[in-house]
């Protein structure tokens, strides 16, 4: 049962695309995801627009002063477990907005990032891409989840034991 | 009880949901050839349900979760009715408490989407149930009960053939009992339609998958239903409800959505019609 719950992780993500402040470009590609061409739904990918029925959050576009409390808001509304996925050279790295005075800089300031996505517009392929790799990272969590509190708790409670 | 009833026990409480869940997956799957992809597997269904059962439980309030369960509770006694041929009006009643768990669950939290999505809900509530009144009373007149036991018993011939504008009828309120275009005004199973996601928005996780499965039962339900009108020949049984459930999914593909203003007259005045005009064949043919 829990090896079939743990298959069903990887085979019916469904992810939430977050516009954290991009130009459409990565936003685009990402939809052209959706298109015949590339087919998501393939892989048991949906695009919900939901961030309580989301597994994956797809975020493009730099992060600012304004937004950072919209990402962390949908990211602490998505159930555990959940993987967060960056695409662009913005939402890896802040892009050439990197140094402007509203910008914070890539999503992995404000919340964990598993995966980063390259490009500037990132292409469906490599968006896919990086999807998948996420998924990987999302079977291993979801592995944590099943093995309760007290397990996942006992790195710390070893780490407090040894100081 | 007898053995044959047990069995037929068994099989809606267990086997439904399977049938419910293929339905479903081969439902996408035709959706996605329809629109020219290649669509997910056949099991795609059943993944998302585990997948939605290893979730985190998180929850608004503790009335989602009895609302879940009572929802499904419905759902399953509808089907299991339906097994043992019970009364028309009576698994008609069940249906319908069902349906008003799940909105009291929406509005039990206080998100506007999912408010809204209630109050749609019951707008299609209040579109479907007449209209499934009035099939129900039409197979009444034309068989003189409301048992399927005793229809099946004491009627000889296909009820479509007699009441082929109140299978019409029935095909309008399916429509909007499976949640599909152009009624899919409270929810959708599409991605991308409904605000956020309507009447589901606040319904995560396991408690999600709970609503799911339950909406597997309501699938295997209305085919059942359908299947009622050619009960004589099994083989024309099953090219009706392909046919239908067919019907059902280019229907869904083909239309775009319209809004409840649109929905309750048209559906009502084109029902009342069908369904009397459909009355006073019967009437005629008996006089």
């Amino acid at each position: 049962m829990k090896s079939f719950i743990n298959k069903s992780r990887v085979k019916s993500p469904w992810l939430i695309h977050f516009d954290c402040g991009s130009c459409n470009g990565c936003d685009i590609e990402v939809l052209a995801c959706l298109t015949p061409v590339y087919d998501i739904e393939r892989f048991g990918i949906l695009n919900v627009g939901n961030p309580k029925h989301a597994d994956i959050l797809v975020v493009t576009g730099t992060v600012n002063h304004r937004n950072k409390k919209a990402l962390r808001n949908v990211y602490d509304q998505m159930p555990e477990p959940k993987v967060v996925v960056a695409v662009g050279a913005c939402g890896t790295t802040g892009g050439i907005f990197r140094e402007a005075y509203n910008v914070v800089g890539g999503v992995d300031k404000i919340i964990p990032v598993d995966a980063y996505v390259s490009g500037c517009a990132a292409k469906p392929e490599s968006i896919i891409d990086g999807v998948i790799i996420a998924l990987g990272k999302l079977a291993e969590k979801g592995k944590k989840v099943d093995q309760g509190i007290f397990e996942r708790l006992e790195n710390t409670q070893n780490f407090i034991k040894n100081r | 009880m007898s053995m044959n009833e047990v069995i037929a026990v068994l099989a809606a409480i267990f086997v439904a949901p399977i049938i419910g869940g293929i339905v479903a997956g081969i439902d996408r799957k035709v959706t996605a050839r329809l629109q020219g992809r290649y669509g997910p597997p056949l099991l795609q269904p059943f993944y998302d349900v585990f997948k939605l059962f290893g979730k985190e439980k998180m929850i608004v309030n503790y009335w989602q979760i009895i609302c879940a369960y009572m929802y499904l509770a419905a759902d399953v006694l509808t089907v299991v009715l339906l097994a043992l041929q019970s009364d028309l009006l009576l698994i008609f009643f069940v249906l319908a408490v069902g349906g008003v768990f799940l909105v009291i669950g929406a509005l039990a939290a206080e998100s506007p989407y999912s408010q809204i999505g209630a109050q749609r809900e019951l707008i299609q509530m209040l579109t479907y149930e007449p209209l499934l009144i009035l099939v129900f009373v039409g197979i009444y007149l034309e068989t003189g009960s409301f048992k399927i036991s005793d229809i099946i018993a004491n009627y000889h011939e296909p009820l479509l053939l007699s009441l082929p504008l109140l299978f019409v009828v029935l095909g309008y309120a399916l429509v909007i009992k499976l949640k599909k275009s152009p009624f899919d005004i409270a929810t959708s199973h599409h991605a991308h339609q409904e605000i956020v996601k309507g009447v589901l928005t606040e319904y995560s996780g396991p408690y999600l998958a709970i609503i799911e499965i339950s909406h597997w039962y309501e699938t295997v339900f209305i085919l059942g239903l359908c299947a009622l009108f050619w009960h004589t020949n099994f083989i024309w049984m099953a090219v009706l409800l392909v046919v239908t459930y067919f019907g059902e999914v280019l229907v869904d593909n083909i239309c775009a959505r319209l809004t409840w203003r649109w929905m309750l007259p048209h559906a009502w005045t084109g029902g009342l019609i069908m369904s009397f005009a459909n009355y006073f064949w019967i009437y005629e043919k008996i006089k």
